[in-house]
């Protein structure tokens, strides 16, 4: 009786007794979930224009923060970095169709997968020459991103508003939005929508899948370069980041693997409810609780809607 | 019949000709030294048994398959390697044996995806929708309602692809083709799978869209009564070689082709 009480009432009377700790706990769960979602997304770009798990997202996080940490290490201005970090970030995009999709165009997709196993280690390996690989501290000043906190009166008490997490808020939220109507509303977003459902047909119709491929790693990229800036503000650039990618895979689940809403809203339910758990359920569970948590949620999730929230039903007809 | 048979009626210039082509898989060969000529304005068909390199000529034809000999001339240009998207934007549109539509997309969406390459404005404007933009969009819509309705396909125009019958999925395959108003247009079996309703809706589409529309048209089928009908003139391959071409009575006469439908007697 008293294990049930502790699971199932005293969580609840302890949000009741001080919503001020609630609120709290949810703004960092927000902050947590909005950079989930952008690891998500720039997986949902790439699968699904190309089909292509790419299992390099996550590196690609690591890679392009630490190149852009490195460039200013090497006495280049902050924003100066910025740019050449958003080029080399285009090089990119531009090498893995060149040397990774094309050579392996109608190959079945678990060679492409495998394919961006080798991206992975080539880019820990590539970063780790170029730019060292000891742990480094995001340019986040230099960015003139801000820092400190607000402290806000709300619920009875004082919640504390860390500014890089409301800039991370806001930045996140353009990036998504520039990225919808740019998918939604253009001749290239037609395009991309056209390659994700069949490359031979689109091919037909006179869609160049090379360009179509450039531009969404290249996306993916700066998605990736976002997330980078973002969480490398908040702990520091190492590529122990690479583990968060891992974050993104009960994201996915959740959301669907083609959704980019569902990227979004799956990376915030991953975020709140981790945070949540933690706070109120972890002392009962023990503390390694954040590790596994988001897993048990995603599959939850997956018992209900095997296609995750936003993902499309597939029919096949037989 | 279609039309009293003779060269006469097939005395277009030459649109597209295939010089020579080889073209072998590893050891296999697919299609060796072919070559024949389409001329604008004919129904042109492609026929031999299971396994004679017809797709395989038509996947060279749009660039899908580069042959490893042999050229193809396309309205008078010579080219030994052309991608597939250059092929469409030279005007070469094509349907596929085993349909190849965006599922996802509605019938409408479909067809309007053939139109991806006549779309020119600015993507500034296509940002917002807004001027330019919206009225391209909406003379593209204009071109697109007019297909919809050539194939009688009104009704339909807002289900995903993926949920409408095959024959009704290869008839937006060949709206989305024709949006692209190509000036040769492929079509891979366009009546495999049908039944003889759809075959008879089928064979009136492809004649009026080379009536109405002047499109010549190059098709791959097996049903002969289907490519006595409609076409001008046949080529018949039989295991990458060209064993016959001339109009289809000639065709149907020549002891070659009779050989390989039907088996030589040993």
């Amino acid at each position: 009786m008293d294990l049930l009480y502790k699971i199932f009432i005293d969580p609840f009377v302890q949000m009741g007794a001080a919503p001020d700790l609630l609120v709290q706990t949810l703004w960092e769960g927000l902050v947590a979930g909005v950079l989930y979602s952008l690891i998500a997304l720039g997986f949902v770009l790439i699968f699904k224009a190309s089909g292509v798990f790419n299992f390099a997202q996550g590196i690609m996080v690591v890679f392009s923060a630490l190149t852009l940490v490195g460039l200013h290490e090497h006495g280049v201005p902050a924003y100066v970095a910025l740019v050449l970090t958003i080029g080399v970030m285009f090089c990119l995009a531009f090498a893995v169709e060149r040397l990774i999709l094309r050579p392996l165009i109608n190959q079945p997709d678990i060679i492409l997968f495998m394919a961006t196993f080798g991206l992975t280690y080539f880019l820990i390996g590539f970063g780790e020459l170029i730019f060292g690989g000891e742990t480094k501290v995001m340019i986040a000043d230099q960015l003139l991103l801000p820092r400190g906190a607000i402290e806000v009166k709300m619920a009875g008490g004082f919640v504390s508003l860390q500014k890089i997490d409301i800039a991370a808020a806001i930045i996140a939220s353009l990036m998504v939005a520039t990225l919808a109507i740019f998918f939604q509303r253009t001749r290239i977003g037609r395009a991309l929508r056209a390659v994700a459902d069949s490359h031979r047909a689109a091919l037909s119709v006179g869609i160049s899948l090379e360009q179509i491929w450039v531009i969404v790693w290249f996306a993916a990229g700066l998605v990736a370069l976002t997330t980078g800036i973002m969480w490398g503000a908040r702990s520091d650039v190492s590529f122990a980041l690479e583990v968060i990618a891992l974050k993104a895979l009960p994201v996915l689940i959740l959301g669907g693997l083609t959704s980019i809403p569902g990227a979004i809203v799956g990376g915030l339910i991953i975020g709140i409810g981790e945070k949540i758990g933690e706070f109120y359920w972890g002392p009962l569970l023990g503390s390694g609780i954040e590790t596994w948590l988001a897993y048990v949620i995603a599959l939850i999730f997956l018992l209900f809607r095997p296609q995750g929230l936003f993902g499309e039903r597939i029919i096949e007809r037989i | 019949m279609r039309a009293p048979s003779g060269p006469e009626i097939a005395v277009g210039d030459v649109l597209l000709s295939v010089e020579s082509v080889s073209l072998s898989f590893g050891g296999v060969k697919a299609v060796s030294d072919v070559s024949f000529d389409i001329r604008k304005g004919e129904i042109r068909a492609i026929i031999g048994p299971n396994g004679a390199g017809k797709t395989s000529m038509l996947n060279i034809i749009n660039g899908f398959y580069h042959p490893q000999q042999g050229r193809i001339i396309f309205k008078g240009k010579a080219r030994s390697k052309m991608r597939p998207h250059e092929a469409a934007h030279g005007g070469i549109a094509r349907t596929f044996q085993n349909v190849a539509l965006f599922r996802g997309m509605t019938a409408l969406d479909n067809i309007m995806a053939g139109r991806a390459l006549k779309m020119r404005t600015s993507f500034f404007w296509q940002l917002f929708r807004y001027g330019p933009a919206m009225r391209e969009e909406v003379e593209h819509r204009h071109r697109v309602e007019e297909i919809i309705d050539f194939l009688k396909i009104q009704e339909i125009r807002r289900v995903p692809v993926g949920r409408l019958p095959y024959g009704l999925q290869k008839r937006v395959e060949l709206g989305r083709a024709l949006a692209m108003e190509p000036e040769l247009l492929l079509l891979d079996e366009p009546m495999a799978g049908m039944n003889l309703e759809e075959k008879e809706d089928m064979s009136r589409f492809v004649l009026d869209v080379n009536d109405y529309y002047g499109t010549t048209i190059a098709l791959i089928e097996h049903d002969m009564g289907v490519v006595m009908d409609l076409s001008d003139r046949v080529v018949v391959l039989d295991h990458g070689i060209k064993i016959a071409d001339g109009t289809p009575t000639e065709v149907k006469n020549n002891q070659a082709v009779v050989d390989a439908y039907l088996g030589v007697a040993h």
